[in-house]
């Protein structure tokens, strides 16, 4: 691309090119579906994306930079800059629904919206990602990353995982 | 206010956090069943993320590198308490452990969301959701045990008996708390350690337990630590150790 198309690089470019980088711990949903890509912002002479983590100990982060790092340098940006930020804190309320959608057939349980109090989600039945039943059980309110956790569904007896909400 | 002033602080949260996730990463491989196996994995997991957006707020105070500062520091610099450093133990000491730190986060965390220092305020929002897993899992795992068998019952008393003196270091004051508190920077320690007797004090005696009479801390300074210290250092520094230049 010649140097000074590079300038003309808009803010929805970024965010279509945004939308082809995935979570790296569920591959299937990207990190703007999952709320993570909080800003973006063309300057002269870079492209700074904020992004924020979802749980704290989150060890995805950083292979999350790598990425949108290499997706935007694909697309013709030299030099991008990727930080980060804690505040607003992430919630699993910002999932889109399209997001949901995904995990949901991906066999992850979409979180339970809660509008900011995480507490009200705890008295919550789960559904089945597979089935919809709400005749599911809680097997690990910890799981194999850190913001997921495992139920079972008594009615078409398969181990599923959820989100956990937060 | 001199905002410097807040570095031992934040080293003594970073230190508390870091040092008892290394602690029950131990348990990976060895819990008695493979559910908590996996929840003591993201326990040290999500407080090893708690520990480094604490060292992230120290070293923006004083251009440290929080790796330098876990892997390359003696261990009369560490700033945690001692009741973190202990080993495992049993079951019911290692779920107590836990417990009682849960609860003075959850009741920390609570009061720094309102901190006059912004940074300091965000992250307590940050960590205050996923502090309330934790609590929830450790103190049924509290119940399950107070109000078990006899065996579990006694160990679970044994444990509190030793965790309860070193659980009150948490709450002597660090260099400069008058002025921070003044600013609004930090609770007081004093209210601090009030609101978490009022979740721990009521909740273990649900749990048939007794608090015990003795709670005298084990030292008042942070800097001075028990035998425990040491040995867990040489297992967590080994590799950084090995070549401290390395790339990674």
């Amino acid at each position: 691309m010649p140097n000074g198309e590079r300038g003309m690089m808009d803010e929805k470019t970024i965010w279509a090119a945004l939308a082809d980088v995935v979570d790296p711990e569920i591959p299937v949903v990207s990190l703007v579906e999952m709320g993570i890509v909080r800003e973006v912002l063309v300057g002269e002479t870079a492209v700074t994306v904020t992004i924020t983590p979802t749980f704290s100990g989150c060890p995805a982060l950083h292979v999350m930079k790598q990425d949108i790092i290499t997706r935007l340098q694909a697309l013709g940006c030299p030099t991008v800059i990727v930080e980060t930020t804690l505040h607003p804190p992430w919630s699993s309320d910002w999932i889109s629904n399209e997001g949901r959608r995904k995990l949901k057939a991906f066999g992850l349980a979409p979180p339970q919206r809660h509008g900011g109090n995480v507490v009200v989600t705890f008295f919550d039945p789960v559904p089945c990602p597979y089935c919809d039943s709400l005749n599911t059980t809680v097997k690990n309110e910890f799981g194999p990353t850190l913001c997921r956790a495992i139920h079972y569904c008594n009615d078409c007896q398969q181990p599923f995982e959820q989100f956990k909400p937060l | 206010m001199n905002i410097l002033t807040l570095q031992p602080y934040l080293l003594a949260l970073a230190d508390d956090q870091m040092i008892l996730s290394h602690r029950n990463s131990e348990w990976i491989g060895h819990a008695p069943i493979l559910e908590e196996d996996i929840a003591l994995a993201n326990m040290a997991q999500d407080e090893l993320g708690h520990a480094t957006l604490f060292y992230n707020l120290y070293c923006a105070l004083t251009g440290d590198d929080p790796d330098a500062l876990v892997f390359l520091r003696e261990a009369d610099a560490f700033r945690h308490v001692q009741m973190v450093e202990y080993p495992c133990g049993d079951w019911a000491f290692t779920m107590l452990r836990q417990y009682l730190f849960d609860a003075a986060e959850m009741t920390l965390l609570a009061r720094l969301t309102e901190s006059a220092y912004t940074p300091l305020a965000e992250t307590a929002v940050k960590m205050r959701n996923e502090e309330l897993y934790h609590y929830r899992h450790t103190s049924a795992w509290l119940k399950r045990l107070g109000l078990g068998t006899e065996e579990s019952h006694r160990r679970t008393q044994t444990a509190l008996d030793t965790l309860w003196p070193l659980a009150q270091q948490l709450f002597v004051p660090l260099p400069g708390e008058e002025e921070l508190v003044q600013a609004g920077v930090i609770p007081s320690s004093a209210q601090w350690k009030a609101a978490w007797l009022d979740v721990v004090r009521p909740f273990l005696t649900t749990c048939s337990l007794t608090i015990p009479a003795d709670d005298t801390p084990p030292a008042t300074n942070r800097a001075a630590h028990s035998e425990h210290l040491a040995p867990l250092l040489a297992d967590l520094q080994k590799v950084a150790r090995l070549e401290p230049n390395a790339e990674w």
